[in-house]
C-alpha cells in the first residue's frame, strides 16, 4: 500500500521533538547512575569521565547537547504557539529552534576537542 | 481524438473484510484531467465495479477524497499534471477510516467524533426573539468566521498522525468547529464545549504537527484553532472563565 | 488526572525546566573544556545549598516529564492502554525520581561521607 507523505517543516519539527525527548528519557538512568557514582567511588566516576576521551564518546556527548537544546527550543516554540496570541511563522521558529540547537552543540564540540 | 499517450493508473482495491490488493489500469492521458476524471474514465470503460465517491465535482462537497501518491486531496479539483510522477498516479481510499470498499471509506468516526466535540451552537435567545446584529469586524468574528468554509473532507483527519496513532482523538476538522462555535457572540454554552475538548483525545492530545493545515484543500487553519482551544482550556484553568 | 490535567502537568514542567536547562547547558560548555574530573565537579557542587536545589528541583521537574511524554509515545506508538499504560507511566516516574534523587545527593551532599 502506499505510503504517506508527511514531510513538510512542522511534521520534521514534530518527529525531532518526539525523537528528541524519547531518546533523552532513555539516557537519563544512565545519566543519574554515573553521577550516583560519586557518592562512594569517585574513583570509578573518575575512570568513567576519561572515557570521555574518546572521540565517539565526544561526538555522542555533542549529540546529547543537540537533543536537550532542539527539545528546549522546539518546546518553547510550542508553548508559545499555544498559550501566546500569535501564531504566524511558524517554521520560522522551527527552523531556529533547529539552528540554536546546532550552534549550541558545536559550540559544545568546539570546546570538548 | 487519438490517445496515444496514456498513464497508468494504481488503484487500491477490495476493503479490511474482503482483502485488500492494487490493480494497474491504463487510462488515456487528456490536455486537461482532474483525478476523479481518471477514477471515473476507469469506472465507465474499464471496470464498472469500482466503487468510489463524489457528487459535486467543484470542490464544495467534500466526498471525493483519496489519497492520491500518498497524499490526502480533493480529487475533483486536483488536475493530474499536478500529481503524475513518471507518467504513474497512485490512489487510494483516504486513510485513517475503515474501507467500505474500493475507495470509498465509512465516514462515520469523523462525523461522530464531530458531534462529540460538542461543535453544535447552543442557543442564546429562542426562535421568536429578533436576530441581533453581529459585526463581522470583531475581533471573534474573524477567528470564528476563519474555519467555517469547512467542507467535510476528512483530508485533514487523514493527514494527521495523532488520528493514526491514537483512535479516541478527535481529529482537526471536528476540534476546528469547535473553536469555531466557542468563538460564535450567539453560542450560549461556551464551557461545555470547553469540557468536551478537554476529555479523552480532545485538543491536549494534538501534537502540533501542522499536517491538518498543510493538506487542507480549502486553505483552512486547523492547527491555529486547535491551538485556540489549548489557549482557551489553559485560561479557564487559571480562573480566567470560559 | 483528566488528559488535561496531564497536558497541563506537562507544559507546567516544561516551563520550570527551561531555565535549569539553559543554565545546564552553560555549565556543560564551560565544564567540558580542558575535560571532566570527578574532583572538578564535585569541587563545583559539593556542599552548595544552591546547587542541591537547583538539580533537586531539575530532577523532580524532569522526572514529571519524562514519564508524561513516554507516557504519550507508550499510547500512540506501543499502544498501551488504561490502568497498563498509568502504572507503567508512574513506574517510570517514579523509577526517575529515585535514580535522579540519588544523584543529585550523590554531587552534592555526599562525596566524602
Ligand atoms: S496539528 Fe494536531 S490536528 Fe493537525 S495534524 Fe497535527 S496533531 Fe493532527
Ligand atoms: S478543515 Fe479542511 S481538510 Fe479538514 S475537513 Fe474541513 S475542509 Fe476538509
Ligand atoms: S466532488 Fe464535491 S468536493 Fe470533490
Amino acid at each position: 500500500m502506499s505510503r504517506v507523505a508527511r514531510a513538510h517543516p512542522l511534521w520534521l519539527a514534530y518527529i525531532l521533538h518526539r525523537l528528541s525527548g524519547l531518546l533523552l528519557a532513555l539516557f537519563l538512568p544512565f545519566h543519574f547512575l554515573v553521577l550516583s557514582l560519586a557518592l562512594h567511588n569517585a574513583a570509578r566516576l573518575d575512570a568513567f569521565l576519561t572515557l570521555a576521551e574518546i572521540p565517539v564518546i565526544k561526538l555522542s556527548e555533542t549529540a546529547l547537547v543537540f537533543l536537550l537544546a532542539v527539545h528546549m527550543f522546539g518546546g518553547l516554540r510550542l508553548m508559545a504557539l499555544e498559550w501566546l496570541p500569535w501564531s504566524g511563522a511558524q517554521k520560522t521558529w522551527a527552523a531556529s529552534a533547529a539552528a540554536g540547537a546546532v550552534f549550541l552543540s558545536f559550540l559544545f564540540l568546539m570546546r570538548a576537542i | 481524438m487519438s490517445h496515444r499517450e496514456t498513464i497508468t493508473v494504481t488503484v487500491q482495491r477490495g476493503s479490511a473484510a474482503t482483502g485488500q490488493h492494487m490493480q494497474e489500469f491504463q487510462v488515456p492521458a487528456y490536455e486537461s484531467q482532474t483525478v476523479l476524471d481518471v477514477v471515473s474514465w476507469i469506472q465507465q470503460n474499464t471496470d464498472p465495479t469500482l466503487t468510489y465517491r463524489f457528487a459535486c465535482r467543484v470542490g464544495m462537497c467534500g466526498s471525493c477524497a483519496m489519497m492520491v501518491n500518498g497524499v490526502p486531496r480533493w480529487t475533483c479539483r486536483t488536475h493530474v499534471k499536478k500529481v503524475l510522477k513518471d507518467q504513474r498516479i497512485d490512489i487510494a481510499p483516504l486513510r485513517n477510516l475503515p474501507v467500505l470498499k474500493d475507495l470509498a471509506v465509512d465516514m462515520d468516526p469523523f462525523f461522530d467524533k464531530w458531534v462529540a466535540a460538542e461543535g453544535r451552537h447552543h442557543p442564546s435567545i429562542g426562535r421568536d426573539a429578533p436576530i441581533p446584529a453581529i459585526n463581522p469586524e470583531a475581533a471573534a468574528r474573524q477567528v470564528a468566521s476563519a474555519g467555517i468554509e469547512c467542507i467535510n473532507c476528512s483530508i485533514c483527519y487523514a493527514a494527521c498522525d495523532t488520528v493514526a496513532n491514537d483512535p479516541d482523538y478527535l481529529g482537526p476538522a471536528a476540534l476546528q468547529r469547535a473553536w469555531t462555535v466557542y468563538n460564535d457572540a450567539k453560542d450560549a454554552d461556551r464551557g461545555a464545549i470547553l469540557d468536551a475538548v478537554s476529555g479523552k483525545g480532545g485538543c491536549h492530545s494534538c501534537h502540533s504537527m501542522g499536517s491538518c493545515t498543510a493538506y487542507c484543500p480549502n486553505g483552512l487553519d486547523p492547527l491555529s484553532a486547535i491551538a485556540g482551544l489549548k489557549r482557551a482550556t489553559t485560561r479557564r484553568f487559571f480562573g480566567g472563565g470560559a | 488526572m483528566t488528559p488535561f490535567h496531564l497536558y497541563m502537568a506537562q507544559r507546567l514542567s516544561a516551563l520550570v525546566m527551561a531555565p535549569f536547562v539553559l543554565v545546564h547547558l552553560g555549565v556543560m560548555i564551560y565544564a567540558i573544556q580542558g575535560g571532566l574530573t570527578a574532583a572538578e565537579i564535585l569541587g563545583r557542587t559539593q556542599g552548595s545549598l544552591f546547587w542541591f536545589l537547583f538539580y533537586g528541583m531539575f530532577v523532580i521537574a524532569v522526572a514529571l516529564h519524562a514519564a508524561l511524554g513516554l507516557r504519550v509515545i507508550l499510547a500512540e506508538w506501543a499502544g498501551l492502554r488504561g490502568g497498563v499504560l498509568n502504572g507503567v507511566s508512574t513506574a517510570i516516574g517514579l523509577g526517575l525520581l529515585g535514580l535522579g534523587a540519588h544523584a543529585v545527593w550523590a554531587v552534592t551532599a555526599g562525596g566524602g561521607a
